[in-house]
């Protein structure tokens, strides 16, 4: 089991927005998490990366105990999230954001290798090298935010709504990149809003509902579960 | 210039009409295309120019640069104890982001530890001399703004402005109100700085500012040097990376609280550095010397000459510093306009918000946030 959530509640203030989730992500696997907005799903990740305190319950990641650990302790452990949305340096070029990514690491030869293996499955990120990151169109930016996040040589890749904003063809593509990054060896739990394909890209899934997981399954069975289909994937 | 004629790539050709539109783009794209040496021999005349500016023998010439209502030399030294304070301050606004509205209480730390420590009217009469408690004054400081950053630090935004000016304020009402810090009365008698001439005479004394400005001066550039540095290496992208995006910066495993502190502290000493040169100049400090104003004036002039670029915070507390004694002795109406400098002050940085945000000498990446910014709050709504 690489990452083991166990009952885990969190509060903004006075309002509880996790009402005791669990999850499981085994090593290899794609695991997506489905809901509506304001489920859950951001906050989930945010109380994995470490970015929230959780209230209540455990976290476990590579069999260590990581509940209490600092969210930059726990990107040195493996584990690594692209933020959603806008979360790149906006005033970094694209090589300086992807150098970030490789902050905890100090080993020059595997960062320049980490650098020519994002760059080749990001072809746009190569032709605006130089370019800032605030300059980028939002497609750009989200593929810099996953590429930035897969610098660090993670062991569990957190992708937060990568799919958010993008035009059908860029959703697509930012799929099959996800599937392959996956086939590389780098195993991903992954936020998304967007059903149809995370169902269809994952090998297991959960669906969040106002902070509860309310169902489990493999991601073809959500894809073929009519409350999901009902719910989620605006299909009659 | 000769790309301009042959660049037959119409992308190419708009960025360089954009280059061409912003006269100081321009300027400061022909600073990066100039080779090494020329930069070296600007960057060497310019600081000549600095060092000899204090001697009347060449600052007669300068026409209507000198104070006319202010002793100049004792100008110069005013407006480099705010550049020194500028640069410091550009470290924790500029780079690492953090809003300080007190920062001129780390000064007055500073002036008040070498207070406490040399004069003959201290309580503690340890009489020690300057230099020995330059270096005191400035780990102390350091210590206040870890003590000030510890519990403040890992807070987001506003409460961090709230408790940096609530810190400026209590310095000040401690120095107006404790016995031991002697109030309106002061300490007299603040040693100077060491050396003197070959002919016995003290090289810092009284009636002659130069030599304090040629130090204050020094001291500039050495900082200036190390905190280049500084943001050449892994802590100055650590800073920088908070600044732009503080969630980002954790989630690439920057230790961000430690970083923030850092800049905190370094910024803090500083200061600390420059309140303790004041007071070894001014002889006498009292608890007139730290009004709120002055941290408010500091931070104005770093935002002012472009907050996150070390030249701008140069060039922003170097002429804010100046423009408000430039004022002195000048006649309006009848109207002696040094009266009213704040209110040009104010009318100045409320232009500059407006037209242009980012400050005289913006950072590259500052600009590129602010765009980006603007952008969130429209996409947001």
């Amino acid at each position: 089991m690489l990452l083991e959530i166990d009952d885990v509640s969190l509060l903004y203030g006075r309002i509880q927005a996790l009402h005791g989730i669990s999850l499981t992500v085994e090593e290899g696997e794609i695991v997506a998490l489905i809901g509506a907005n304001g489920a859950g799903k951001s906050t989930t990740m945010r109380a994995i990366s470490g970015i929230r305190p959780v209230a209540s319950g455990r976290i476990r990641f590579a069999g260590e105990d990581i509940t209490k650990l600092r969210a930059d302790l726990r990107v040195r452990r493996g584990l690594c999230q692209a933020p959603e949305g806008r979360g790149i340096f906006p005033g970094m070029t694209v090589l300086e954001n992807l150098d970030m990514g490789a902050y905890t690491r100090r080993d020059r030869a595997g960062i320049a290798q980490d650098l020519d293996r994002v760059l080749n499955l990001f072809p746009r990120l190569a032709e605006r090298r130089k370019q800032q990151g605030g300059t980028l169109s939002g497609g750009e930016q989200q593929m810099l935010a996953v590429g930035r996040a897969l610098m660090s040589r993670p062991k569990l890749l957190l992708l937060d709504e990568p799919s958010m904003g993008l035009a059908p063809m860029l959703i697509q593509q930012i799929f099959t990149i996800i599937t392959e990054i996956n086939e590389q060896g780098t195993t991903i739990l992954l936020v998304e809003q967007n059903a149809q394909q995370a169902l269809a890209r994952a090998h297991r899934a959960y669906v969040l509902e106002t902070g509860r997981i309310v169902k489990s399954g493999t991601g073809q069975e959500l894809l073929h579960d009519p409350s999901v289909k009902d719910a989620y994937l605006g299909v009659a | 210039m000769t790309t301009t004629v042959n660049s037959p790539n119409p992308e190419q050709r708009e960025a360089l009409g954009a280059r061409l539109r912003h006269g100081r783009e321009a300027v400061a794209q022909r600073w990066h295309h100039a080779p090494r040496w020329v930069r070296w021999v600007l960057l060497a005349a310019v600081i000549v120019f600095f060092y000899a500016l204090p001697n009347k023998e060449f600052y007669q010439y300068l026409g209507p640069i000198p104070t006319p209502g202010a002793n100049f030399t004792q100008v110069l030294f005013t407006v480099s104890i705010y550049v020194l304070m500028a640069v410091g301050l550009n470290i924790v606004v500029g780079f690492a982001g953090l809003l300080d509205l007190g920062y001129f209480g780390f000064f007055a730390v500073g002036a008040y530890t070498v207070a406490v420590l040399t004069s003959p009217s201290s309580d503690i009469k340890t009489l020690w001399p300057w230099l020995l408690v330059v270096p005191i004054a400035i780990a102390l400081t350091m210590v206040s703004g870890v003590m000030l950053g510890t519990p403040t630090l890992r807070l987001r935004g506003d409460y961090l402005a709230l408790v940096t000016l609530g810190f400026a304020e209590m310095i000040r009402i401690a120095a107006v109100s404790s016995p031991f810090l002697k109030g309106q009365r002061g300490f007299n008698q603040i040693p100077h700085p060491p050396g003197q001439y070959s002919d016995g005479k003290p090289i810092f004394g009284v009636l002659d500012a130069r030599p304090y400005y040629w130090l204050v001066l020094t001291l500039i550039i050495v900082v200036v040097i190390g905190v280049r540095n500084l943001t050449h290496s892994r802590v100055g992208r650590a800073w920088i990376s908070i600044r732009e995006d503080e969630d980002a910066a954790q989630l690439m495993g920057v230790p961000t609280f430690k970083f923030k502190l850092w800049a905190f502290a370094a910024g803090a000493a500083i200061a600390g550095l420059a309140g303790a040169l004041f007071a070894g100049k001014q002889n006498f400090v009292n608890s007139q010397n730290f009004e709120l104003l002055n941290s408010i004036i500091i931070l104005a002039a770093v935002i002012f000459g472009g907050s996150g670029n070390i030249i701008g915070a140069i060039v922003g507390g170097g002429l804010v510093a100046y423009m408000i004694e430039r004022f002195r002795g000048i006649e309006l109406f009848g109207v002696e306009l040094y009266e009213y400098r704040f209110l040009f002050f104010g009318l100045v940085l409320v232009v500059m918000m407006i037209f242009r945000p980012q400050g005289l000498i913006p950072n590259r990446r500052r600009a590129a946030e602010f765009k980006d910014r603007r952008k969130e709050v429209t996409v947001g709504e």
